[in-house]
């Protein structure tokens, strides 16, 4: 047997759906035989009737609604067709999700599934990672599970966290990642993994850009030289302890992010182990993003219009050679 | 329609609805405390904006009049009296107005920006239209808990009327059949933005169709109506009939805020029927009806004065909160707080 990511996060939702009363599903096409513009709800609807549940194309109600209902007990996942589409719902999410326990005392549990990150061919509108934009407010937790186990016990980590949680769950990963079973041990939200040790240069990434950077990591391992990759997993809260331990040991930092390059993740983690760990460095941190312009739709301009294993594997060693 | 009353009538002929006294205490009482409040603004004792429901009092007192336990509330600027029929203590609004620690928000929000969400009463965020789906989700989630006989009610001015949030959330309601009730109050002014900027249908009530309301109008100057229109359809909502939409018509009679002068609302708005002072309307009916003869009306107003005075000079005696005690931390959850070097 094996599971997919995609396989994964249907599971978490089906174990949730089944062990926990207050849960429901609220998304466009989730529900009926389709089961999702990505079948991440396929069957539960019949499994689970009155709980999973269609809405109309109204990105910003049904945010709102969701937000309801968790202030009155249950823990609604909120299903976004797109990442894309959840700027029409920023309005609730940073304004009334992100605010309504530091203002009123009450929690506001939701979790808004983001189906995030490039494929080919899918444009501006339908490849965004919006990780780094939804951690620049406060009150909201986001997560960026890079692995088919991260998948399945985020999802239900994320759900029984008592605040707002963006759970950025990468489409390309989706049927490009297998795993031969669910998983039976978990790390925590919160925490961030070392997930191949390294001596010569920490890269610290998430996400789709985890498995790019693993890519590079094995390319230099031939010629002698270790890479450490460090998967953040959570971006908010985001696990400096061990982004500096990874550059205790290395001495040198690269940060890769999907994302526009402004700002966001990479910019983040450097800034954080410029004021924290100075003293770690023995070269100047570099980062590398997407490029500053809207996603372009032909596969030749997307592959170079994101990270991928060439252009970092060309930084690392501008980095590794300072 | 279900019932559409004549715009500008007189005061009504019929008997008073039964909570007329009630209401109108609350409308006086608002009236009054607002007044203070306005006051302590020019004074400078408040910081930021103090924003006031005069001449909208009949129409927000009947939103939170007809309400019971277990009922949503989601006011918004203009509903001091709603909020007091529903049960919100003066105290809660001295308080946060004049920065009291002890407040519902504790300074961390403050004027028409506080709320109870455990009481039933939401704190509306300022973008118009974003508590129409959260009040949606408070009566899914109820009806999934298998509650019976709630209701939500949440009210809108018809500058609100005109966001995509809005539109969102009185379908998403629709559809999900929830009982609803929206109010929407036109006062003739958005801020300074007069009506003919703001839509151009004929009467916003037109809209309860599109959506699959039931709609209703009323005079917003004319308690009795507001009572009537506002009662009938808190009932038909909680009789699990569809959504209600009631368009009530006013003129604001105060600035956007305290700091407005008002100075563009025209002196033809100012002579239609609409721009009465519903407080002075529902004072003369009960003086005609003999409700009240004037020494019971004088001694109402002395009772509602020495509350109005109680709550401000207790809020006034309160700390202050204080940024070095603050808890600096907008997640519930302590374990997952992001420790920022």
């Amino acid at each position: 047997m094996s599971v997919t990511y995609l396989e994964a996060i249907r599971e978490a939702q089906t174990y949730l759906l089944r062990e926990d009363k207050r849960v429901f599903i609220y998304g466009q096409d989730i529900a009926g035989k389709f089961g999702g513009a990505f079948k991440a709800t396929k069957g539960l609807a019949e499994q689970f009737p009155g709980r999973v549940l269609n809405t109309p194309i109204s990105e910003d109600a049904m945010v709102g609604t969701a937000i309801g209902a968790a202030m009155e007990g249950m823990r609604p996942i909120v299903e976004m067709q797109f990442a894309d589409f959840s700027s029409i719902a920023l309005n609730q999410i940073l304004n009334n999700a992100g605010t309504q326990y530091w203002r009123t005392q009450v929690p506001c549990p939701i979790t808004v599934r983001l189906p995030s990150g490039g494929t080919k061919g899918s444009g501006p509108f339908h490849s965004q990672s919006m990780e780094g934009l939804y951690s620049h407010y406060p009150g909201l937790v986001v997560v960026t599970p890079a692995t088919v186990e991260d998948a399945y016990t985020m999802l239900i980590d994320a759900v029984a966290i008592d605040d707002p949680v963006i759970y950025c769950e990468h489409k390309y990963l989706y049927y490009h990642l297998k795993a031969d079973a669910l998983p039976t041990e978990k790390l925590p939200i919160g925490k961030a993994r070392v997930v191949r040790p390294g001596r010569d240069l920490s890269i610290v990434t998430n996400s789709a850009m985890v498995h790019e950077a693993l890519a590079v990591a094995q390319q230099f391992s031939a010629d002698g030289i270790e890479i450490e990759v460090v998967d953040l997993r959570s971006v908010k809260p985001l696990d400096t302890g061990t982004v500096l331990a990874s550059v205790a040991r290395t001495g040198r930092l690269l940060c890769v992010g999907e994302a526009f390059p402004w700002g966001g993740v990479t910019a983040e983690v450097i800034a954080r182990v410029a004021s924290e760990g100075f003293h770690l460095l023995d070269a100047a941190p570099a980062r590398i993003n997407a490029k500053d312009t809207p996603i372009p739709y032909h596969p030749n301009l997307w592959s170079e219009h994101r990270p991928n294993a060439k252009t970092i594997a060309a930084k690392a060693r501008q980095v590794l050679a300072e | 329609m279900l019932q559409t009353a004549e715009r500008g009538a007189s005061t009504s002929k019929k008997a008073p609805h039964e909570k007329y006294l009630e209401a109108f205490r609350i409308m006086l009482q608002t009236r009054i405390f607002e007044e203070k409040l306005a006051s302590l603004y020019r004074g400078g004792l408040i910081t930021g904006g103090v924003y006031i429901g005069r001449g909208q009092e009949a129409v927000s007192v009947s939103c939170g009049i007809f309400l019971q336990k277990g009922d949503v509330f989601a006011p918004l600027i203009r509903d001091q009296a709603g909020r007091s029929a529903f049960g919100e203590p003066l105290l809660d609004v001295a308080r946060t107005y004049l920065g009291s620690r002890l407040g519902p928000m504790r300074g961390r929000d403050g004027n028409i920006h506080r709320g109870c969400p455990k009481t039933g009463q939401l704190a509306m965020i300022s973008h118009l239209g974003a508590m129409i789906p959260v009040v949606v989700g408070k009566l899914l989630a109820k009806r999934m808990k298998g509650e019976k006989g709630f209701i939500g009610l949440t009210t809108i001015g018809e500058g609100g009327m005109q966001t995509g949030a809005t539109h969102e959330g009185m379908n998403i309601a629709a559809v999900e059949h929830v009982p609803l009730v929206l109010v929407a109050t036109n006062n003739h002014y958005a801020y300074s933005t007069p009506n003919d900027r703001q839509f151009a249908c004929a009467d916003l009530v037109d809209r309860a169709k599109g959506y699959g309301y039931e709609g209703s109008s009323a005079d917003g100057t004319d308690l009795t109506q507001c009572l009537d229109t506002i009662g009938a359809a808190v009932k038909r909502a909680r009789a699990g009939r569809p959504p209600q939409l009631v368009v009530a018509s006013t003129l604001r009679l105060a600035g956007h805020g305290e700091h407005d002068d008002a100075s563009y609302v025209t002196d033809d708005i100012r002579r239609e029927p609409f721009a009465q002072d519903s407080l002075q309307r529902a004072e003369q009916l009960i003086l005609e009806q003999e409700l009240l003869d004037r020494e019971g009306l004088q001694q109402m107003r002395a009772e509602i004065a020495a509350e109005v005075d109680e709550a401000v000079a207790t809020a006034q005696q309160e700390d202050a909160p204080v940024g070095s005690e603050e808890d600096w931390c907008a997640v519930s959850t302590r374990e997952l707080v992001d420790q920022i070097p």
